[in-house]
């Protein structure tokens, strides 16, 4: 079983890409099952979503204690909620952001991870840029599938095209696959030459 | 429908059996062939007004549907009266929910024939005060807001007559009930806001709105007639005196109904989407003070301790409805039956 | 067809499939999404031949539903917490009157305090309401309830709750393989009333009963809902015969017949939370403790005979409950215990999951460790992975003197949740 925790805002769309990456599973011949923590709906207030991927059916309601990654959508959350409670040490980690993670001020946590499984995308510029709108859940479902392997990058873009249509569908699928290509080639690494690990990745 | 021999008797107005009147011109209550939908042996105090108001209303309703239609009744005297286990007094599908809800259950009703593809079935939503003014209040208003194809009727009783004669927010001022007793410095109910339920159904600016009283029939029967050629929400309100808990002779229902209308404490009117259409002018105007004293429910106002600044206030009320209404304007209103 | 979807739009796409005429909505957390996908299915046509009425509060809502129904219309409604109890006197009244209607219980915690969360005591609260109430364990379990449900509620003429766990079925998306009209068609025929509303052959509904007949009526609603134990069974199994799946019935063991031998600890639950337990159950079977589960499908009627029958080999049973009855104790805990009164096994009443609460796989394996090398009293009601130094705290509190506040206040002030601003 893999399991995802995401952390974001209320309005930033923490949950539909849960359910997204979910559908994307799915849609590869996976049991997925994705829920928030649920709340009054409330913009910009702390939204936590999770998904479980998993070969066999999913038995499991609690959240997730021990993500196998996590995905930081907003930064600003970094220094005021425990986000990484649980991290397995050879966790991923996938931080929505365009400084480095030094910057960030996340030196210490990067040095218990894997390196190759850490990775920087800024999601929010890349759905700005093709999308127009600030939104960066889809991109960084792109930017997971590169670091992870877990989902293809066609089956997040089908995945996206399904939750939106026409000309929404197709910027953000672009913002994802931006976003894919700046964590595959590394851009995103810490400046050591990381790949992702994982399975096969897809164009 | 069952055939039922009914005795007409001439009384010299207007009301049941002016054997002057053309047949066409009679009321439903004047036929032979009135559907009777509330028959006899329910256990209705005698002079009942609200079974006098039911049985002119659903007869006239059955008439205007050609017998098509389903009544629905909230919790009170009315419901309780007609159906004493195992008996019914309904002779028409009728069902019974709750005290609160007749409302709203009539328009799940009218959804369902509306499903069905059966319009062509009616919708009467019935209640007294109680389960309309009061705890039906929301329902009616949900209702009202939708303009579901329901005629609902309140029969007006002003007070909760079926648990002991309480007060209800219909109930008037100064009107002495169990729980207002003529006790302290202001005897009998308060002076409240009130709540006139046919305006508040006017601000929904629904199809129709009228008020009756049991004591002209012909002008109730018509305005049940004229609710039936409207589809959407409608509300007819009727002013039933009740011999027990208004404290007056079971002889005197008809003629306190009427005083109240002569008063001018209950105007007479009609109104069509939010504004009023037609007003039924008052004959020959009389003081409150005649209508009060038929009734024991404002004795205090007139015995040993005598409050006429109270009776003076109700005379106010009055004049305020006249002045308001135009009650005694010249001329004919329209609607009104000059025989 | 197999769909990854959330869960309120599984059990709308059931609904729909059910072919209601009425539906009336009143919105409440977690059902929104329920009745809000209704909506749009009524207004794209669809789902046809069907009056979408918006009510002004859930009283209004069953209240139409009774009135529609009356008429001979199928209806349907859907509630939580607040809103169950609103319509609580039309609950009542449903039943009594013998009226088919379903409605979905996306189940929340009553206030006050007041919570959106899940646990049980809204269906809890209406057990004695009449109606029947099932419940489902996966978003699938859901789907197949409803459909199960129409038809169960109109072969016997008496309501049906489903209750499925609010936001952790509702809001979920997961797998779900949804029927196809035909299939539904099949085994769900046009509803045939057993009374309605009709001028050609006018009844009265709703007559006042006195002495003389009140405990004949409620003895025959009695006899229908003990009647369902009977037919719930039935239907569950056409169902899987319809369907190619086992859904719904009373009970359903979960590893109590082991190749390693039965069960020695049995843990009965409701709903959702039996995923975690199976879990749970597998990795102590792997380390050859002898436990297994029971899922209760059916809560009211109570299946005593089946749970009896199932419990029967167990040295131990403990209930999981989330909900309980303040001031006596365990609810299902209650009717365990009834099931198996006579029988020697130890019952340990459980309370988990109140006001949403997570109930996580450590918790669960603590607890059932704990019963198991029985360090655990039976006699007494537990509630698992409570606080007790902040109870502690507030009942101190409480004993300084008069005008100490409200107690959630306070408590919440201590966990430091109302300070810091992260509510």
């Amino acid at each position: 079983m893999f399991a995802v925790r995401i952390h974001g805002r209320g309005g930033q769309g923490a949950v539909t890409a849960a359910e997204m990456l979910s559908v994307a599973a799915f849609d590869e011949g996976r049991h997925a099952q994705a829920f928030p923590t649920f709340g009054s709906e409330r913009t910009g207030a702390p939204v936590v979503s999770f998904c479980r991927i998993d070969d066999r059916p999913i038995r499991l309601r609690e959240p997730i204690s021990h993500p196998d990654a996590l995905i930081v959508q907003d930064p600003t959350l970094l220094h005021q909620v425990n986000l990484f409670a649980g991290l397995k040490p050879d966790g991923y980690l996938l931080v929505n952001t365009s400084k480095t993670l030094e910057d960030l001020g996340l030196a210490e946590l990067v040095g218990t991870l894997d390196v190759r499984r850490v990775a920087t995308v800024p999601a929010t510029e890349l759905a700005r840029e093709h999308l127009g709108r600030p939104l960066p859940n889809a991109a960084l479902l792109g930017g997971f599938a590169a670091l992870t392997g877990e989902v293809s990058l066609r089956a997040v873009s089908d995945a996206i095209r399904a939750r939106f249509a026409g000309a929404v569908g197709d910027g953000n699928v672009r913002a994802a696959e931006a976003a894919y290509d700046h964590v595959a080639h590394g851009l995103g690494a810490q400046g050591l030459g990381a790949t992702s690990g994982g399975r096969t990745t897809d164009a | 429908m069952a055939y039922q021999e009914v005795k007409l008797y001439q009384v010299g107005t207007s009301v049941v059996g002016n054997r002057l009147l053309d047949p066409e011109r009679r009321t439903v209550q004047a036929r032979m062939g009135r559907s009777n939908a509330l028959t006899s042996g329910h256990r209705a105090c005698q002079g009942c007004g609200e079974a006098l108001g039911a049985r002119y209303v659903l007869d006239a309703a059955m008439r205007a549907t050609g017998g098509n239609m389903v009544a629905v009744n909230s919790t009170g005297c009315l419901e309780v009266f007609s159906t004493p286990y195992p008996e019914s007094s309904w002779q028409l599908p009728w069902l019974h929910s709750l005290f609160g809800n007749g409302p709203a259950v009539a328009s799940g009703v009218a959804a369902a024939l509306k499903a069905k593809g059966r319009e062509d079935i009616r919708v009467v939503g019935q209640a007294g005060d109680g389960g309309t003014v009061d705890i039906g209040f929301g329902c009616l208003s949900g209702m009202f807001e939708r303009n579901d194809d329901v005629l609902f009727v309140c029969y007006d009783n002003q007070g909760y007559m079926n648990t002991g004669v309480q007060r209800s927010s219909a109930t008037p001022p100064a009107a002495r009930t169990a729980n207002t007793k003529a006790l302290g410095a202001e005897p009998g109910n308060v002076f409240g806001q009130g709540k006139n339920v046919p305006r508040i159904a006017m601000a929904h600016e629904i199809p129709y709105v009228a008020t009756a009283t049991v004591a002209d029939l012909h002008d109730l029967e018509y305005k049940v007639e004229k609710a039936m050629t409207f589809h959407g929400a409608r509300y007819l309100h009727v002013l039933v005196p009740c011999p027990l808990g208004w404290g007056a002779s079971s002889a005197d229902t008809i003629r306190v109904a009427r005083l109240a209308k002569e008063s001018g404490l209950f105007p007479v009117f009609e109104a069509e989407r939010g504004e009023v259409t037609a007003v039924s002018r008052i004959r020959r105007q009389v003081p409150v003070e005649d209508y009060l004293r038929l009734q024991k429910r404002y004795a205090h106002l007139f015995g040993e301790h005598p409050r006429p600044d109270i009776v003076a206030r109700l005379q106010e009320e009055a004049e305020r409805n006249i002045a308001r209404y135009g009650l005694l304007t010249a001329g004919p209103a329209e609607g009104e039956d000059p025989s | 067809m197999l769909s990854q979807i959330e869960g309120s739009q599984a059990v709308a796409t059931a609904v729909q499939l059910c072919r209601p005429e009425v539906i009336s909505a009143y919105p409440i957390s977690p059902q929104t999404h329920i009745v809000e996908a209704l909506s749009d299915r009524v207004r794209t046509g669809a789902l046809q031949h069907c009056e979408y009425l918006m009510v002004e509060s859930e009283f209004g809502a069953l209240s139409a539903c009774i009135g529609a129904s009356g008429a001979g219309a199928r209806s349907y409604t859907a509630t939580s917490s607040q809103g169950l109890l609103f319509m609580a006197e039309a609950l009542f009244n449903a039943s009594g009157m013998g009226l088919p209607i379903v409605m979905t219980v996306a189940n929340r915690a009553i206030g006050a305090p007041i919570n959106i969360w899940n646990d049980h005591s809204d269906s809890m609260s209406m057990r004695d309401s009449g109606w029947i109430q099932l419940h489902a364990q996966s978003n699938q379990e859901a789907v197949d309830l409803h459909i199960q449900a129409f038809r169960l509620a109109e072969t016997l003429s008496v309501p049906v709750m489903v209750c499925m766990d609010g936001f952790i079925l509702t809001h979920a998306f997961e797998q779900v393989d949804l029927p196809t009209q035909e299939q539904v068609d099949a085994f769900l025929p046009r509803f045939v009333p057993q009374q309605v509303l009709d001028p050609d052959e006018p009844v009265t509904i709703g007559a006042m009963v006195g002495p003389e007949a009140f405990a004949e009526v409620k003895y025959l609603m009695h006899a229908t809902q003990v009647a369902a134990l009977d037919e719930i069974p039935r239907i569950a199994e056409e169902f899987a015969d319809t369907f190619g799946r086992r859904s719904g019935g009373l009970v359903r063991p979960y590893r109590l017949d082991d190749p390693d031998g039965p069960a020695e600890t049995v843990v009965v639950a409701l709903g959702s939370v039996l995923g975690t337990i199976e879990e749970v159950v597998d990795a102590m079977r792997e380390e050859g403790v002898s436990v297994g589960a029971l899922a209760i499908s059916c809560f009211r009627p109570w299946p005593l005979e089946e749970v009896r029958e199932a419990l029967r080999g167990a040295k131990r049973v403990v209930v999981v409950e989330k909900a309980f009855a303040v001031g006596a104790g365990g609810i299902v805990g209650q009717n365990v215990r009834l099931a198996l009164s006579g029988l020697p096994t130890e019952v340990y009443d459980v309370v988990a999951g109140l006001g949403g609460r997570p109930i996580t796989q450590a918790s669960l394996r603590g607890l059932f460790t704990d019963v198991v090398e029985a360090r655990m009293d039976s006699r007494r009601l537990h509630f698992l992975d409570l606080d007790v130094a902040l109870v502690e705290r507030e009942l101190a509190r409480s004993r300084q003197g008069i005008r100490t506040g409200p107690h959630a206040e306070n408590m919440l002030r201590d966990l430091g949740t109302v300070a810091s601003g992260s509510m």
